[in-house]
């Protein structure tokens, strides 16, 4: 299945795959906490730290313009990246958490008043459920969850059903980062903007492995994070659509987002710097959009296809394993193969696991409702991306019976 | 035999292993052997929440020693549970909140005990020791 694509190939783009945990070859399967750099990125990354590294927007000198100019176009690349319709409407954040408090704390400030619903799902992951508690906190509004099926699918109706004429926002993952489902977002959106509800998407786990198309989507939001994508942590996108964010208040003070300055009033910069408070991290928006254009020209379509047959792989793999239960079996999924083995606590099969030089990630995955409706205290998570062999899920395989003769 | 008596005797039990394997055929073996507590005593005040796995932990005082009953949902952090429940048992408030407890670190299973790992046993010695110092107060009155 390897031979259309050349995984060797990739693998030399990743350095850091080439190396020895507890004396075996590693094999990282844990992806969907984040992802490697390719040295394409790190490279850019060192480039612009070596040669151009100059604070943003406010230099009539020649770095500062080489430095503008580099994030003002990673500003277009990202925003050719998701299809957005103007590059104002992607702002550069820390990551995909900070995007959300960033919307549930505007947005809620703007729109939200006692009574209000914010929709959510049972398997979101803690950054779409926490920022939203606190903003019920600040504002009397109060959270309603769309149930999620034992496979971890949503249902359509149900979601329907718990829309009414006091939900101001859903909020919900493209993709969920402990059972890998893929949610039909773009129904999601169709139903709710039905009643003109805005929708936020959690892209985190989706931007790697999909290809986002905000516009096809119609969402009002999207979030992702750069480290989930090839790229360095502490940078991440929130796409919003003009309009609205327009209509929503700053999220943090500082320089940039200020148009003028008295101690009498300030009035504020127009997108994107209204949202943008402080010096940004310039670097990592240059490997942000390094890794976009390294997957581009890697070709995106390749390595969904490659990451497909990988997650088909494993599926089949693991199920093939007495004692192994799969957990989240929904029809659409991406990147993600949660599992139980039988009478072994996740802890215990991950520290054995660890020791045969294989990372992967035990415990709720941040999504703790939906393990507790799971009825489970958590699943072995092994995760996937492009520069991972079929070789190595043999070896987790192998693996998981050794768990199972000490353990089970 | 003192804490730390106990401790060295346990890092050179651990020292006899060469092998990881062993190392954990070993603790899985101490984490069945490990007397389950009571279902009554895995209440939620007795509940340390780690992000991995979870311990309980409770404690009696007689006669001047403190004796803790412990348990686990994961059997390699009940055989650790053991090891440090062998240590301390059995002994006074003050031993126990003295106690040095980096024996551990010559067992080759101190990645167990970092608080980056979040399997409740940082917190499971910080708890027995707590127990210690309530016992303590208690008897001589300053709480």
């Amino acid at each position: 299945m390897e031979s259309s694509f050349d995984v060797a190939r990739i693998r030399s783009h990743f350095p850091i795959l080439e190396q020895k945990v507890r004396d075996r070859q590693l094999v990282y399967f844990d992806n969907a906490a984040t992802t490697q750099n390719p040295l394409a990125v790190t490279d850019a990354i060192s480039d612009y730290y070596n040669r151009y590294n100059s604070n943003v927007h406010r230099g009539v000198h020649h770095l500062s313009q080489v430095a503008t100019e580099a994030m003002e176009n990673a500003r277009k690349r990202v925003a050719r990246f998701i299809n957005a319709t103007h590059s104002h409407e992607v702002i550069f954040t820390r990551g995909t958490t900070e995007a959300i408090n960033l919307v549930a704390t505007s947005f809620g400030q703007a729109f939200l008043k006692p009574g209000d619903e914010i929709l959510l799902t049972t398997l979101e992951h803690h950054s779409n459920i926490v920022p939203w508690q606190m903003a019920c906190e600040r504002t009397g509004a109060t959270l309603k969850v769309v149930p999620v099926n034992l496979r971890g699918e949503i249902d359509l109706e149900e979601l329907a059903g718990l829309l009414s004429e006091r939900t101001r926002i859903v909020a919900v993952a493209h993709v969920s980062n402990a059972l890998g489902t893929i949610l039909p977002v773009k129904e999601i959106v169709k139903l709710a903007h039905r009643y003109d509800i805005p929708v936020l998407v959690d892209g985190a786990q989706a931007a790697p492995h999909l290809r986002v198309d905000v516009q096809d989507i119609g969402c009002d939001f999207y979030a992702f994070s750069g480290h989930k994508l090839y790229a360095p942590m502490g940078i991440g996108v929130l796409y919003g659509r003009e309009e609205l964010l327009n209509r929503m208040p700053p999220y943090q003070g500082g320089g940039e987002m200020i148009e003028k300055v008295s101690f009498e009033k300030t009035t504020y910069n127009e997108l994107p710097y209204k949202f943008e408070a402080g010096t940004p991290d310039v670097g990592g928006i240059i490997g942000l959009t390094t890794a976009i254009n390294y997957l581009a020209t890697t070709g995106f379509d390749e390595v969904i296809r490659y990451e497909d047959e990988l997650l088909d792989y494993a599926t089949r793999k693991l199920r093939s394993i007495d004692g192994v239960t799969l957990i989240g079996t929904a029809a659409r999924k991406t990147g993600v193969l949660s599992f139980l083995i039988d009478n072994v606590h996740p802890y215990d099969a991950g520290t054995i696991i660890d020791h045969y030089g294989i990372a992967v990630r035990t415990g709720h995955h941040c999504a703790q409702p939906l393990m507790d409706y799971l009825g489970i205290p958590g699943t072995i998570r092994a995760s996937f991306a492009f520069y991972n062999t079929t070789a190595e899920i043999d070896l987790l395989a192998g693996a998981i019976e050794k768990v199972k003769e000490m353990l089970a | 035999m003192t804490i730390e008596e106990t401790g060295k005797q346990i890092a050179a039990e651990f020292e006899l292993f060469d092998d990881w394997m062993d190392k954990y055929n070993y603790l899985i073996e101490l984490g069945k052997g490990l007397p389950l507590i009571d279902e009554s005593k895995k209440k939620p005040e007795n509940l340390i929440v780690g992000c991995q796995s979870r311990v309980w932990i409770s404690a009696e005082y007689m006669d001047g020693k403190v004796v803790f009953h412990a348990d686990s949902d994961a059997i390699i952090t009940k055989g650790l549970v053991s090891l440090l429940l062998r240590a301390i048992n059995n002994h006074t408030p003050d031993e126990i909140m003295n106690a040095d407890l980096s024996f551990l670190d010559n067992t080759g299973l101190k990645d167990h005990l970092s608080p980056t790992r979040s399997n409740g046993l940082v917190s499971m010695i910080k708890q027995a020791k707590f127990y210690a110092m309530a016992f303590k107060a208690k008897e001589t009155g300053t709480l």
